[in-house]
């Protein structure tokens, strides 16, 4: 038994703005009401001054195991997931092997149990290999524990593979996850294409190599009826176009991670910390993602976790990996750029890291008798200084080293147990 | 005051001043050339580490020349021989250069901002020969030496610029530099080569696609190789690219009658000059070779000898010459 006292439990999905106790008994919600005694000897949380969150969850982090565990573990990346306030994360398939068969699944399913942190999601493969060609074996993985589907690295190959997938995925359930791009306006390019590009002489991506294939996609969800996730959205085109499929009743839904949010192109350097694919997008697409954000256009905000270990980063950029980590300075960005900024109240950032991903993977998420146990306590005054040596991930990778915030995550409880507690 | 260089990277954070000075400081140098012992003991005793991780034959023979001529002795790192075949990474071949102890390093590479990445990581001075697409700054300092040397001076003039600039460290060492300088660019190009955004690199830059308007009234018309390794979509045919944008006799009447020619080679005759204006009175394309000794040479002596800025020059002490 554990009783969280005197927070102020923040839960969009009941909108519940009110100083509560919540009290756990085992792996889920026993009750949540004002001044609930502590009966039984019930360990007690003094969450005073403190928020109580449902879960956060994150769509979209790589975890690296198998193949890349140089960079990160399941162990390792869950760690950081915890200290970022995630209960559960949703790893993306482009690990080596592929996450595109039943196997795989079970074995990240079951190295992530026996890390015991938070939980992991797997995201299965689209295509055998994620190579563009045949269907990966989707509904075993489905049996085996994933969530979704996606190609994530790089887009679903072709329109008629996307109409394939949408189409198996359907009846599954499954909604299917596109990083958008079209390979060739990408064409090598490592920044987005733009002044500073062309100042940096540094290759360019244009807006369009990813609207276009946005649009692509929200075709084939009219044609199939699927549900469509476009990954890691960046650009003010992207989000026009998941507007009007919104407005005409498509389920189709989004993600925007902290750095587009935070970070534009003009911030990029010879550093290649500030290399992400999605690259770091134009200040008025990054204006526009705000909005997006703000008003309900956009569901999630999802980190896209990408650890590189630190000899891989340490290279001329454009021969380094894309991707930046994201778990542990996901919910600060969004306090600072978002709610200190008046973007939007802390109400709505709560429902871009719970309620909003919970809905895009068709799942509920509220703090309420019966429920799971899985809670995010978080201060939205604390300030610290964000330390990549400090973290449990294996890589260094972020552009926010030596960044200091206002807010963080104080305890993250997945299923009833803390398995993070800032000290 | 003069700001001390410690790197060589660019010409974009060089302020005026310090431009103006390191011309200043290759005059002597520019005589020097004529001189028939070529050979000073000013850098004695120093090391200078050319290491191209591109292949360049006239950039890396032009300071090999000029540290030679100042009495460092040299080592060379080329791409094709280098350990960098075997998987080694740029910064373990750096520092593995560095170990050996030169006194300074010279860099070209295909990757924009590999000098700066290097700068960061070694405590000897790094000097640009070109990276990737992004600067090559000995190549404007060499330019406007040529132009202030037959036009005067530096200021005020409009300069045009025709070729691929989105594929040209030359052209933006260039706009950096000439703009501090007040000059008027004029950037000339097929519409993919030479993006409107380019009109933000610099105050007083101005796009233009078609070569009559790019060339009226130029006082100097800077001519660029077209890179077609470097090219990321489908070049050109030959053919259009001549008929729109080689700088021919004719279309040069279109800019001042004194207009000065440049090119920083290697020319492809035929392609994008024809060989009556390279060969011609108006051009400076030798010039510009001899001139870029003497900007390498003034370069090397401040960044590796470590001189003050108000030392008699070596080029002018003849007791300095070794024998």
């Amino acid at each position: 038994m554990l009783l969280i006292k005197n927070g102020r439990v923040l839960d969009p999905a009941t909108k519940t703005d009110a100083t509560l106790d919540v009290l756990i008994d085992g792996d889920r919600i026993a009750q949540v009401g004002a001044n609930l005694e502590s009966s039984n000897g019930a360990e007690v949380f003094d969450a005073r001054d403190l928020i109580v969150a449902p879960g956060f969850i994150d769509l979209h982090c790589h975890l690296r195991e198998p193949g890349g565990e140089m960079s990160e573990t399941i162990e390792t990346g869950t760690r950081s997931a915890a200290r970022g306030g995630f209960t559960a994360v949703c790893c993306m398939p482009n690990t080596q092997p592929v996450n595109d068969n039943a196997s795989v699944t079970r074995s990240i399913v079951e190295r992530a149990a026996a890390a015991g942190t938070v939980r992991v999601w797997p995201i299965g493969a689209a295509s055998a290999g994620s190579k563009g060609e045949a269907l990966a074996e989707i509904s075993a993985m489905k049996s085996a524990g994933i969530v979704a589907v996606s190609d994530d690295g790089k887009p679903v190959a072709t329109a008629r593979l996307m109409r394939q997938v949408m189409d198996y995925c359907t009846p599954l359930g499954l909604p299917v996850i596109d990083h958008c791009e079209d390979p060739s306006l990408f064409a090598g390019g490592v920044m987005r294409e733009g002044p500073n590009s062309l100042k940096l002489g540094l290759p360019g991506i244009p807006a369009a190599s990813e609207s276009i294939c946005v649009g692509r996609d929200i075709e084939m969800a009219l044609l199939t009826g699927a549900r469509l996730h476009v990954a890691h959205m960046s650009t003010a085109g992207s989000l026009a176009y998941v507007r009007a499929a919104k407005r005409n009743k498509l389920r189709v839904t989004c993600e925007v991670t902290p750095h587009h949010f935070t970070l534009t192109d003009d911030d990029v350097r010879y550093d290649t910390h500030y290399k992400m694919n999605p690259p770091l997008a134009s200040r008025s697409d990054r204006d526009a993602l705000i909005g997006g954000l703000a008003d309900g256009s956009i569901d999630a905000i999802a980190t896209d976790h990408a650890p590189h270990h630190p000899a891989s980063k340490d290279v001329e950029f454009d021969r380094a990996p894309f991707g930046v980590l994201g778990f542990e300075t996901a919910l600060a960005l969004g306090l600072t750029e978002l709610v200190d900024t008046g973007k939007m109240p802390l109400m709505r950032l709560v429902e871009l890291f719970t309620t909003g991903p919970a809905r895009v993977l068709g799942l509920e998420r509220k703090i309420a008798a019966g429920e799971p146990a899985d809670l995010t306590i978080f201060s939205s005054d604390h300030t610290w200084t964000y330390r990549t040596a400090d973290s449990p991930s294996k890589s260094r990778n972020s552009p926010f080293d030596g960044r200091s915030f206002r807010g963080a995550p104080m305890a993250t409880i997945v299923g009833g147990k803390v398995v993070y507690r800032r000290t | 005051m003069l700001q001390r260089l410690s790197h060589l990277l660019g010409t974009e954070n060089l302020t005026s001043e310090q431009i103006a000075f390191i011309l200043d400081q290759a005059k002597p140098f520019q005589e020097f050339q004529r001189h028939p012992l070529k050979k000073l003991a000013t850098l004695r005793g120093k090391t200078v580490a050319i290491a191209f991780f591109e292949s360049s034959t006239r950039t890396r023979i032009s300071f090999t020349t000029a540290a030679s001529r100042l009495g460092a002795d040299t080592m060379a790192l080329q791409a094709e021989s280098s350990s960098l075949k075997k998987g080694e990474s740029l910064i373990d071949t750096v520092r593995t250069l560095e170990a050996m102890r030169p006194d300074g390093i010279v860099i070209r590479h295909a990757s924009s901002g590999a000098p700066e990445f290097v700068a960061q990581r070694l405590e000897i001075p790094v000097l640009n020969a070109g990276d990737g697409t992004h600067e090559h700054p000995t190549q404007a300092l060499l330019d406007a030496l040529t132009i202030r040397d037959r036009k005067g001076k530096l200021e005020g003039w409009n300069i045009t610029i025709l070729g691929d600039i989105l594929h040209s460290r030359v052209a933006r060492s260039n706009i950096h530099l000439l703009t501090k300088f007040g000059v008027k660019i004029t950037l000339c190009g097929p519409a993919m080569w030479v993006p409107r955004d380019l009109e933000k690199l610099a105050p007083g830059v101005r796009v233009v696609h078609c070569i009559e308007e790019g060339l009226r009234g130029a006082d100097v018309v800077m001519v660029l190789r077209v890179q077609t390794e470097r090219l990321h979509q489908p070049a050109l045919a030959p053919d259009e690219y001549i008929a729109q944008y080689q700088l021919t006799p004719a279309r040069l009447l279109l800019a001042q009658p004194d207009a000065l020619v440049l090119h920083p080679g290697p020319i492809v005759r035929g392609l994008e000059i024809d060989s009556a204006v390279a060969d011609g009175p108006q051009s400076g394309v030798l010039e510009q070779v001899t001139n870029g000794l003497a900007i390498r040479m003034a370069l090397l002596y401040h960044l590796i000898g470590g001189a003050p800025a108000d030392a008699p020059h070596p080029a002018k002490d003849r007791a300095n010459a070794s024998d």
